[in-house]
């Protein structure tokens, strides 16, 4: 059952989209994709007979990727940009196909953090094209006309290259307490239950995964990294404030009541704007605020 | 130990061993297949845990910060924060310049007075006169325009990315009107 699904799958991958069907963003070429996987794999077995020379494309569109670059073992050369140039063709659809291709097959010195290759993990965030954004949920734009720039996030220390010091952004988040605290036992003795309602107000809270994109997205972040907790971590205090669960409502305002923790953010409003999984940190940001106000 | 453990170890030390398969065919194969892969060498060194708190705290001195302001896209979103900041900075800066100035006029003898002005004034070209109003009042408009969205904001309301976008660019739309009326209309 297994293998037929799987076969249906690449029968349906192999087909090919009709020419009238306008392509806004780079897709993976399928012929060239198939005889690139099979030339990756048939070293192993040794049947050299059937390794396709990959089709060479006939219109390569070739795109310009200029990548942040600074390296720790020269830290005296400033950071650089370095360009590198690929066929869309022969890549995948998103960014981080593109930077996994110039690492594998042009610059094996080019570093940067990337898991889970579907927005789930936050590992491969990094400021592309002006915003920041996971590289893994970012087309690669095929103007090729248009020249592509990646940096880290924006105003944090770089350890190579794409990778940002997140030292800072973690010791917020353990600031915050992120866990449920209670003092009494659960009602039934089982399990804290909540009403569909209550667990309604975590929606759009509990998705965060602390990819960093909205924190070093605002400047006020930027000048008061320091202190002042950034939208992420203001949003991940407002998982917990909000949820009907945790008895420490009180005392986690009480820990944002001052002039910095919170109240840094002026609504510039960056955050929700450059959120990779649609979330709205400002929204939250906001919901404390209005909660300190009101109480 | 089950048969496929064993075949999964051993293949994992064929891949570890530099004189592997796998090293002695990827390059022809890569280069008959025209495909570029780049080998990699392993080049780690084994350092005691005092020694790697050294270099990396060595590291953390000389680490770089990152671009920021250049670099970020301009959005209507930081574009009017900055601005309104910036008004607002222009608006008071005015309001106290001018008022140390009236409070010490009669010490070095300035005219300062509403009709002393209102007269020197009317005696500009029209040009100067223009530019000069919309200037004053550019300032207060945008920044009383753009404080309506954030008393709206501190309701937690008008808080989406395209509300967001829509407000802002009537803000703008507004200020430009408002300031045109104050400079030419008024």
């Amino acid at each position: 059952m297994a293998a037929l699904r799987s076969s249906a799958r690449l029968a349906r991958s192999l087909r090919v989209p009709p020419p009238s069907f306008a392509r806004t963003y780079a897709t993976l070429n399928p012929a060239v994709a198939v005889s690139e996987a099979t030339s990756q794999s048939t070293p192993v077995k040794g049947s050299k007979g059937t390794v396709q020379e990959p089709a060479p494309s006939k219109e390569p569109k070739i795109k310009t990727f200029h990548i942040y670059r600074w390296n720790p073992d020269e830290p005296s050369t400033k950071p650089r940009m370095q360009t590198y140039t690929l066929d869309l063709n022969k890549t995948g659809p998103m960014m981080l196909d593109a930077l996994i291709r110039i690492k594998n097959e042009i610059d094996p010195t080019l570093t940067f953090r990337r898991s889970c290759r579907e927005g789930i993990c936050g590992s491969c965030a990094m400021n592309i094209d002006g915003t920041n954004t996971l590289a893994c949920l970012c087309r690669i734009p095929t103007e090729t006309t248009k020249e592509s720039r990646i940096y880290p996030l924006p105003h944090t220390y770089v350890v190579k290259d794409l990778v940002p010091d997140m030292t800072q952004f973690y010791k917020q988040y353990r600031s915050i307490k992120p866990y449920l605290q209670r003092d009494t036992p659960p009602p039934n003795g089982k399990e804290y239950l909540q009403s569909p309602a209550e667990r309604r107000k975590l929606d759009g809270l509990y998705e965060c995964i602390l990819c960093a994109c909205c924190s070093t997205s605002c400047p006020s972040y930027w000048w008061n990294s320091e202190e002042y907790l950034g939208p992420a971590i203001l949003l991940q205090s407002y998982r917990w404030i909000a949820d009907s669960r945790d008895e420490r409502k009180a005392e986690r305002l009480d820990a944002l009541n001052n002039s910095m923790s919170l109240y840094r953010c002026h609504t510039i409003l960056n955050c929700t704007r450059t959120c990779p999984k649609g979330l709205n940190p400002a929204l939250a940001i906001a919901e404390i605020k209005k909660s300190m106000a009101f109480t | 130990m089950s048969t496929s453990r064993i075949l999964q170890t051993s293949a994992r030390r064929a891949l570890i061993r530099p004189t592997s398969l796998v090293a002695k065919f990827a390059p022809p194969a890569a280069f008959a297949t025209n495909t570029h892969y780049v080998q990699r060498r392993q080049v780690t060194q084994q350092v005691s845990q005092s020694t790697g708190e050294e270099i990396l705290a060595k590291q953390r001195l000389r680490r770089p910060v990152s671009p920021h302001l250049s670099i970020y896209q301009p959005q209507i979103t930081w574009y009017l924060s900055a601005l309104n900041r910036i008004t607002g900075v222009a608006l008071s800066g005015s309001l106290y310049l001018f008022s140390a100035a009236y409070l010490a006029s009669p010490l070095f003898g300035w005219h300062l007075e509403s009709s002393a002005i209102a007269a020197s004034f009317a005696a500009w070209p029209i040009v100067a006169k223009v530019l000069t109003k919309s200037a004053l009042a550019f300032p207060f408009v945008f920044h009383t325009v753009n404080s309506l969205r954030h008393l709206t904001w501190d309701m937690a309301k008008q808080i989406t990315n395209k509300q967001v976008q829509q407000t802002g660019w009537a803000a703008v739309g507004a200020t430009a009107i408002l300031t045109l009326y104050l400079a030419v209309g008024l």
